[in-house]
């Protein structure tokens, strides 16, 4: 793997002990090209998130390793910090990458309370950050920057689909149920939108406080609602947990379930019979054939002996936007002005199916229709074709 | 609590000259690691007027640290800091006062459990509602100082600004251990019957203790707002609150310098600890134990 | 309506759910005088358990006498080892070494297991679902949790409330100097005590585990309603933490149905009328 140091240990540890003083009197500013580029990836190691913030770096690295290790013509170190999904550690933590290990670009991060930190230290010393999960809306919206791209998602986007999708089957009401937090607010408005397009409505939005999983007093007032179906946006155990509880109560002849695709993400094996023919809309999913797709696929699992997920796929695809930005720039990551606009004229070759980047630093994408069946999330249509966040409010300074 | 000698505020002095001259000869990240160990040092400092000098063990503190933070989101952009650090003292003497009464209606074990619960309600305010911005944490902007302060400026005067404020806290605490007061509070951490009988009114002057270090931690949280600007509902979870209690432990119970100490030794602790595993949890644990089953007198105690 | 009823059938499964959590909690409170914040950690390490005993074996029912006896013995090596010197300590250091234990059991499930999610599966037996009024179907495991749950509580209450054992535990949790009048081990009541409220615990965490799936973390919030539990129902009062879980549970779960920003709170603010109320607690004989 190359390049994947945890930091020397004791120049770590002496720098410090010492408060710094030899540490940083010998940091002399290193950005010549030609030297190592070190890249930040700031991601969970550790709690809830930790396994895709693994499948992120492995797939980081992945890429990096086709380039030889080297972008922008320059030896890429990857330092890595455990973000432990806790936004009151985020400022330190980026102060840690950016202060001591003299990162020049950034990437992280999936918690969307810790991506905020992120965005704000690139927004303001104008280093590059490469997203490649959170999907919160005001990253490529109100707080849009030069120096702020996603090769994910936007919360907005798989929702918005999956409302399409369905105002096309020819549902005209339907209730979303979420955590109480930002991105299941943002989904709520996408699903919302996605209604209305095809002339259905969203009539209620029920909640509960992230991260319960006690969805019972949610469940027992769904049937009261006089909908035609319900979608619903949750991620790993809450998912599981909810799509069971779901069938449980006998609610699925009744009522159908469809969400954001996170409800069946990664999780299908242990939601079991429950999932069978649950539909979801998400930008990946079994079965999307394209010779890139399939290579990517063999190639993830021979390194790290799992799948390929979506988280995979996204971190994969940071690595190839942080690649073209700075290969436009010759390996300098200060010019982030040439960065964005490499970034925003290239046609990103994605496992996911080639995307663009819009002027907010969004991926324009299909978002593809899916369905659980065996154990897998088959893609049977398209929600929407190169769907756009709507990029609200951002005006790149 | 013993109060430090003149020969050991010259340690002490020696130890504030250091960092004030950090921007002579350090680099950002060291001086802004700096400032997180001095709003560590403030908060502390806050809840050891409660534990060490009245014996009273909270876990609603981090709370009123969060509170202060906030109130410099809920103000709005703007605001100068001669608006947001009485209005952030004051909302949490506020929500301290009204804590404060019932809580302190209990004792012992009930105290713990019902701080811990009430700490929790503060989360849950600015965690489930809209209130503060919702669950993800937002930025703010930081309120306005006499000058404009610069981008690269900003790691020295935050640092020095922190400084300040830290030891006009520990100054204010000092005088105020040395009164009537500070020697009253000492007596119900001692034996609070005992005080009751010679006819001390042992509710007001706990009550009095719990508001005063609130206030405090209010302003902690606030430095903390301005320093990073940015608050998240995280600021006001109870292992907040346990950490803090950590570092007075670690920094000696009996001394009112000795959360300086422990929030510099465990800012240290974690920044070496970082360096060495991703575990961190098992580094936090680790020096838990040691600072209970090893260090009893916490490093302040450590020449005697 | 039939929504309603749903709702307080809700409310009633979880609110017997953390009885069993809290009941333990009041007796370790009540008769030795230590505090645990790790309490909520004997719950995710319950859960871990059925976890990992179902998927070894396949069958989901043996994960309950596991978490039994396993908390059982559990229980009664921390109280050897650990707890018993807590006790002649400050509050502080008790906060601090249960709190050091928080941190510790959850690197220890990350090294053991993992930090991913995990479902446990509902017994075969069990899973199918029972129809309620207004379209709205119940679980039968939900069902036999709730039975399970009722039972326990019936055992206890008539064990504390009947047995000589019980009565001993009843008066040490008044008076912990009755007990050695009484001619019983203190020691003996002290590790008897603690190792039942470890297996309550633990049988609490493996009967949720098929209704929530186990992930890290997944105690902290019991411990903070348990907490709240025990104060409301008052320090070391079976009947009072049987009441006030209860009342918990369904303040919790109407809360979230109809002011779900404000379900948290709601709780928190109960307590404090109580406190107002009663400070030591609705069901304490001070």
């Amino acid at each position: 793997m190359p390049a994947m140091s945890r930091r020397s240990m004791l120049e770590g540890a002496l720098g410090g002990a010492l408060g710094g003083a030899t540490a940083t009197l010998l940091a002399a500013p290193a950005i010549a090209q030609g030297a190592t580029l070190k890249i930040g990836l700031m991601l969970p190691f550790s709690g809830t998130f930790a396994a895709l913030g693994e499948a992120i770096a492995a797939a980081f690295a992945l890429y990096l390793k086709e380039l030889d290790g080297k972008m922008g013509g320059r030896i890429v170190e990857l330092v890595r910090v455990d973000d432990e999904s806790d936004p009151a550690k985020a400022p330190s933590n980026v102060n840690r990458l950016l202060g001591r290990e003299k990162a020049e670009a950034l990437v992280g991060t999936v918690h969307s309370g810790v991506v905020m930190a992120l965005v704000q230290a690139a927004r303001e010393q104008q280093i590059p950050l490469i997203i490649p999960n959170a999907g919160n809306v005001a990253a490529t919206r109100d707080l849009c920057s030069p120096s702020v791209f996603r090769s994910s998602f936007s919360n907005w986007q798989p929702a918005y689909g999956m409302g399409k999708a369905l105002a096309a089957k020819g549902v005209k009401k339907a209730a979303w149920v979420t955590w109480e937090y930002a991105a299941g607010k943002e989904s709520a408005e996408g699903f919302g939108d996605g209604l209305r397009s095809g002339g259905a409505e969203l009539t209620k939005v029920l909640t509960l406080p992230f991260p319960e999983t006690n969805f019972q007093p949610l469940l027992a007032q769904l049937p009261g609602l006089k909908v035609d179906a319900v979608g619903s946006f949750f991620a790993g155990g809450g998912a599981i947990q909810f799509v069971k509880d779901y069938a449980a109560a006998g609610l699925r002849d009744k009522l159908p379930l469809c969400g954001s695709g996170f409800l069946t993400e990664g999780v299908l094996k242990a939601q079991g019979a429950a999932a069978e023919g649950i539909q979801t809309a998400l930008h990946y999913g079994d079965g999307i054939e394209n010779p890139k797709n399939t290579a990517f696929r063999a190639a993830y699992k021979t390194v790290t002996n799992r799948d390929a997920d979506v988280y995979a796929v996204q971190g994969y695809d940071a690595a190839q936007m942080l690649a073209i930005g700075l290969a436009a720039t010759k390996g300098d990551a200060s010019a982030v002005k040439d960065i964005s606009a490499a970034i925003r004229a290239a046609k990103i070759d994605s496992p996911r199916g080639a995307f663009t980047v819009s002027a907010s630093h969004n991926p324009v994408q299909t978002i593809w229709l899916r369905e659980a069946k065996n154990g897998e999330n088959r893609v049977i249509g398209v929600a929407a074709e190169s769907l756009a966040d709507p990029g609200t409010g951002c005006k790149m300074a | 609590m013993t109060r430090l000698s003149t020969k050991g505020h010259r340690w002490l002095g020696l130890g504030a000259a250091l960092l004030a001259s950090m921007p002579l000869w350090a680099a950002p990240y060291y001086m802004q690691l700096a400032s997180s160990a001095l709003i560590a040092a403030m908060f502390a400092l806050s809840l050891q007027l409660l534990t060490g000098g009245a014996g009273l063990v909270s876990l609603a503190h981090a709370g009123f640290f969060g509170l202060g933070a906030y109130t410099v989101y809920l103000l709005g952009g703007g605001s100068s800091v001669f608006v947001s650090v009485p209005a952030a003292m004051l909302l949490s003497g506020v929500a301290a006062t009204a804590i404060g009464r019932l809580a302190l209606r209990t004792r012992g074990f009930y105290f713990l459990m019902t701080t811990l619960a009430f700490g929790q309600m503060l989360f849950f305010l600015f965690h489930d509602t809209s209130l503060g911005g919702g669950a993800d944490g937002v930025f703010i902007a930081r309120p306005g100082l006499i000058w404009a302060v610069t981008k690269s400026a900003r790691p020295t005067v935050f640092l020095l600004l922190n400084l300040a404020t830290l030891s006009l806290m520990y100054f204010s605490l000092w005088k105020l251990m040395g009164t009537m007061f500070g020697q009253a509070l000492a007596g119900i951490r001692v034996n609070e019957d005992r005080m009751r009988a010679m006819g001390h009114d042992v509710q007001g002057l706990k009550l009095a203790a719990f508001i005063v270090s609130g206030a405090l931690a209010g302003l902690a949280g606030h430095m903390a707002a301005l320093t990073d600007a940015f608050v998240s509902p995280e600021l006001l979870g109870w292992h907040r609150s346990a950490e803090a209690l950590l570092m007075i432990l670690l920094g000696g119970l009996g001394a009112l310098h000795g959360p300086i100490l422990g929030a510099f030794a465990l800012t240290l602790a974690r920044e070496l600890g970082q360096s060495i595993t991703e575990r961190q949890r098992l580094v936090e644990g680790v020096v838990i134990l040691a600072a209970v089953l090893l260090l009893r007198r916490g490093l302040a105690g450590w020449r005697q | 309506m039939g929504g309603f009823l749903a709702q307080i059938l809700n409310g009633l499964q979880y609110g017997l759910l953390l009885f069993l959590i809290s009941s333990g909690l009041t007796l370790i409170f009540g008769v030795m005088g230590v505090i645990n914040l790790a309490h909520g950690s004997l719950f995710m390490i319950g859960a871990y358990l059925a976890y990992v005993v179902a998927g070894l074996t396949g069958q989901f029912w043996l994960a309950l006498p596991a978490a039994v006896v396993g908390g059982l013995v559990f229980g009664a090596v921390l109280e050897r080892g650990l707890f018993r010197k807590f006790r002649q300590r400050e509050h502080l250091d008790q906060v601090l070494l249960t709190f050091a234990l928080i941190l510790l059991f959850e690197e220890a499930r990350a090294a053991l297991i993992d930090n991913q999610f995990h479902a446990v599966p509902v017994p075969p037996a069990l899973d199918f679902s029972v129809p309620v009024i207004g379209g709205f179907a119940y679980s039968a495991y939900r069902l036999a949790v709730l039975a399970i749950c009722l039972a326990v509580a019936g055992g206890m209450v008539a064990f504390v409330e009947r047995t000589r054992i019980g009565a001993s535990i009843r008066a040490a949790a008044e008076n912990s100097e009755m007990v050695d009048l009484l001619g019983l081990d203190a020691r003996l009541i002290h590790t008897l005590v603690f190792a039942s409220g470890t297996a309550l615990a633990m049988l609490a965490g493996a009967l949720a585990a098929p209704l929530q799936s186990v992930y890290p973390g997944m105690g902290d919030g019991f411990l903070i309603l348990s907490f709240i539990v025990v104060v409301i129902g008052g320090l070391g009062s079976i009947a009072g933490a049987f009441w006030a879980a209860l009342l918990v549970g369904m303040i919790d779960t109407l809360g979230k149905v109809y002011l779900p920003e404000m379900a948290g709170i709601a709780v928190c603010g109960m307590m404090a009328l109580v406190l107002l109320w009663r400070p030591s607690g609705l069901f304490s004989r001070g």
